[in-house]
């Protein structure tokens, strides 16, 4: 398996060559970001093209075929228009927390980024509470979701950020508690721990019931998480017109849209690496030539490629189930995901105590 | 009958009762108008319990009201004529919104466009026009410049009062003020711009957090004033109104007018005409279910599904097309018969389509009926008991989704309905799901009609000759029929000449409409778009 530190590691001692140590790092800093922006924007850009002809193909249709060869310039096209739009500014908002509200949407999701295993070695950040840390920054969205409900001053925004706080802050509970399952079995909050321990089998396989209850516990609250379908009552189409970002327009849209496609990348990044073993190829433990064959396929293919495949998984969900309404979103975290979350949770400890596992 | 002349007799001995169009037809003052109503529907023996239309008319010297009465249990129906006491200023009626609760919305509907005020109606405003309307427009003494209600240039103005009258003691009337929604009320506007209301059909709807308080349903966004327009046309232009209220049931409608006319005029059409007329009319069902199923589907945020069921819905806007020329306002069904003959692939493809439906129900059932997402949103929501439907008036799927029986193709045969072989799909749990299911099933049914039908198209003349200047003998007629969405009644007056003197349509999708607030009161805003795309209203069907 290449280890891509050895070309970070490159850069960092032929920049502190150069220059002091403290500019070195600003530098690095800076291409990390630029490097960041830019894979969000492409991934962005191939995600909606990703679900447009998802959802076509579950809805017996094309989809887009027109721009560029396979329609595969349309969500370029899309982009340059949305950029372009007129940024509309409303009497009557609170300005200020208008104009916030989309960055703070955005920031959440850069955040997260800086934890993800992107590959072996090629991680921004890897301390020791990495998930922690992934954990509490994409709370910082649903701020943004109610700032924007509650500047927009519209009774519909209000009530699609009032319910966009209610499904979020509860989902998360689920999420973490998945999450501390998984943490409690790799015994490392570390991202970078939590692949590593993965070398051999992945945790879907290892530990096998609790892990598969987990996962299926995430799948579903991760796409709470990202107000998708069958949870998108935040911006319920048919109920409240478009929730909380009715009022946005232009790029302001744009970030709360790019921001839906990214979580839902993020959602599904956590779950390659808590359940699929992050950028770690697939191993079966004692087929060493299968598993060598598997090691020549790159991780960074590894990790995206799971993500994606995930991802589909979500957006399958949005284009067949109808949508819940909000007693029903939060009956069945209240009453069904948490309870069987703790109870996963004790599962697993025993797993882990008496050894039930691979 | 003879229990009929005994009520009228003992309530009111100076009515009088005389046979219009095969119907008793009793004519009553208006002092004496509310206890005989009450009577006629608490009469065991006459339980006249379904008000099917109310059409005001302005003869002039007179003003006042049709009441159009079914009974559920009888299958009997009379009209009742009462005319308005006061002058042209102020003409008043008392109101039966508390026997009927339909009532309330036509009587609505006629104070907007005659100015008859009913006295004890709880909400006496105007229900298309908006509230600043000078005059009222079906009279025939109404000034229809365009300076007399110029367009405004400013925002639409509203209130949040509404007046009834009240009669006093001493028998004078007055006004009183009534809040309809109060300062404290959060009130988000649902509507006319919005994508669950299928049109531009507004709720004002007062919301404590998720939880419906009240809706105040808001129409006549795309009034048009079919009625009136209809005055001044000639009968057979008058037709292709139709196709432009209930979109979907253009071809149902069409057939219902035609109907009329041609008994009115003793017109004898072919038997070929007839078939044609029924399998266009199963054939619109079947669209017009589909494309429900789509867009109620699309409204609980199921979107796949609409395409599922849109190719259906293009499969026969295809045989449509062939045969009619349109995809929409076919305007197919004349005086005398149909415009064309049928296209020379018609029979094949509708045999086509046949083959493929049930494929597609089957898909449809497994796809949403069994979804447990689906029948958590649809089980037990806007649940409409049989006593209300009836008195909302509720008809059409949504009716027999309550466990009543009011298929006009069953209840009151026409054309040749009697000699078809399929069955009123009747349900009894008056939910949300119900009526979808309803919908399913009378997409099978209505497949049953069109194989029955689709090899035995007779030879014959599509189109008997009628004269070219068409004239009705004076006179009254009430013709009801099936459409997509419910019972579609037609009251004709006629003066003798080349246009209807008065032409009113009573729609399935108004009380369907009307029924919202009474459904949804304490249920959840995801509730009412439920519940509101069960209904399955068309909004230029209410307006007109």
């Amino acid at each position: 398996m290449y280890d891509l530190s050895v070309i970070t590691e490159a850069i960092h001692s032929f920049l502190t060559g150069l220059v002091p140590t403290w500019l070195a790092v600003t530098l690095e800093c800076v291409m990390i970001g630029v490097g960041l922006l830019l894979a969000y924007s492409l991934l962005a850009l191939f995600y909606i093209y990703y679900e447009r002809k998802l959802c076509a193909a579950i809805q017996c249709r094309l989809g887009p075929n027109r721009v560029g060869p396979w329609g595969l310039l349309q969500s370029f096209a899309d982009m340059f228009k949305i950029l372009i739009k007129e940024l509309i500014s409303l009497n009557h908002t609170d300005k200020f927390l208008f104009a916030l509200a989309p960055y703070l949407v955005i920031l959440a999701s850069m955040l997260a980024f800086a934890v993800l295993p992107w590959g072996n070695g090629l991680q921004v950040i890897d301390f020791n509470i990495g998930i922690f840390f992934l954990l509490a920054v994409s709370s910082i969205g649903v701020l943004g979701i109610l700032l924007a409900g509650w500047s927009s001053n519209n009774k519909f925004t209000l009530i699609g950020a009032l319910r966009s706080g209610a499904q979020m802050v509860s989902y998360e509970l689920s999420i973490s508690l998945s999450v501390i399952t998984m943490v409690c079995f790799a015994g490392s909050m570390s991202v970078g721990d939590i692949v590593a321990e993965q070398a051999d089998c992945w945790f879907i396989f290892k530990a096998h019931v609790p892990a598969i209850i987990a996962f299926v516990i995430y799948m579903i609250a991760g796409t709470a998480e990202t107000n998708r379908g069958p949870f998108d009552l935040p911006e319920a189409e048919s109920e409240l017109t478009a929730g909380y970002h009715t009022e946005y327009s232009g790029i302001h849209f744009g970030f709360f849209y790019l921001a839906e496609y990214l979580n839902l990348f993020i959602v599904s990044g956590v779950a390659a690496l808590l359940f699929f073993g992050g950028w770690m190829p697939f191993h079966i433990p004692g087929w060493d030539a299968f598993n060598h064959v598997m090691d020549y396929i790159p991780s960074v293919l590894w990790f995206i490629g799971k993500a994606i495949a995930l991802s589909g998984i979500i957006i399958w969900f949005k284009w067949t189930f109808p949508r819940l309404r909000i007693d029903q979103v939060l009956a069945m975290e209240w009453k069904y995901l948490m309870p069987i979350g703790l109870f996963n949770l004790a599962l697993m400890t025993c797993c882990i105590v008496f050894g039930w596992h691979f | 009958m003879a229990t009929l002349q005994e009520t009228i007799a003992k309530i009111c001995p100076t009515a009088t009762v005389a046979e219009v169009d095969g119907a008793p037809m009793i004519t009553v003052d208006d002092a004496h108008w509310h206890e005989l109503a009450k009577a006629l529907r608490d009469n065991g023996d006459l339980a006249m319990d379904y008000l099917v239309t109310i059409a005001g008319f302005d003869h002039v010297d007179t003003m006042g009201c049709v009441y159009y009465l079914m009974s559920t249990a009888h299958n009997t129906n009379l009209a009742v004529t009462v005319n308005a006491t006061g002058d042209r200023e102020k003409p008043f009626i008392h109101s039966v919104a508390d026997l009927w609760a339909v009532a309330g919305l036509y009587e609505r509907e006629v104070y907007d466009f005659y100015g008859i005020i009913f006295i004890g109606n709880p909400d006496m405003r105007r229900l298309f026009l908006s509230i600043d309307w000078e005059g009222y427009p079906l009279r025939k003494d109404y000034d229809c410049s365009p300076e007399a209600n110029p367009v405004p240039a400013d925002n639409e103005r509203q209130s949040d009062f509404t007046t009834t009258w009240v009669e006093n003691p001493d028998g004078t009337v007055e006004a009183k003020q009534v809040e309809v929604f109060s300062p404290q009320d959060f009130v988000v506007n649902i509507g006319p711009q919005h994508p669950a209301t299928h049109g531009v059909l507004r709720f004002r709807t007062a919301v404590d957090g998720e939880t419906i308080k009240k809706i105040d349903v808001y129409m006549g966004y795309i009034h048009r004033g079919i009625e009136k327009l209809c005055e001044q046309q000639g009968y057979p232009q008058t037709l292709h109104y139709l196709d432009r209220m209930d979109y979907f049931s253009a071809q149902n409608y069409h057939h219902g007018l035609c109907m009329l006319y041609e008994r009115a005029a003793g017109i004898e059409i072919s038997r070929r005409a007839q078939v044609i007329r029924v399998m266009m009319d199963e054939l619109s069902r079947i669209a017009s279910h589909c494309l429900f199923m789509g867009t109620f589907c699309m409204d609980l945020g199921a979107t796949s599904m609409l395409f599922y069921t849109l190719r259906v819905r293009e499969q026969i806007l295809d045989i449509m097309e062939r045969t009619c020329g349109a995809r929409m306002t076919f305007n197919y069904d004349c005086i005398g018969g149909v415009m064309q003959d049928l296209d020379s692939n018609f029979q094949h493809d509708v045999k086509e389509l046949l083959k493929v439906l049930p494929a597609n129900i089957k898909e449809y059932k497994k796809v949403f009926v069994g979804n447990v997402i689906a029948r958590n949103r649809m089980e037990g929501v806007g649940i409409l008991s049989r006593e209300d439907a009836i008195s909302y008036g509720v008809t059409g799927p949504n009716g027999r989704a309550s466990g009543w029986a009011c298929d006009i193709r069953k209840w009151r045969p026409y054309s040749i309905y009697s000699e078809l072989d399929f069955e009123e799909v009747i349900r009894t749990e008056g939910d949300a799901m119900a009526r979808f299911k309803v919908r399913l099933d009378e997409i099978e049914q209505s497949a049953r009609i069109l194989e029955q039908l689709v090899d035995n198209i007779p030879e014959g003349e599509h189109l008997v000759k009628v004269p070219k200047l068409f004239k009705l003998p004076a006179g009254q007629w009430f013709q009801l029929c099936e459409g997509c969405r419910g019972v579609f009644g037609m009251h004709l007056e006629s003066d003798g000449g080349t246009k209807p003197a008065r032409l009113k349509f009573a729609t399935p999708s108004m009380p369907a409409a009307g029924v919202v607030d009474h459904l949804t009161r304490g249920e959840k805003i995801a509730d009412l778009i439920t519940i509101g795309g069960s209904m399955d209203y068309i909004v230029p069907d209410m307006d007109r």
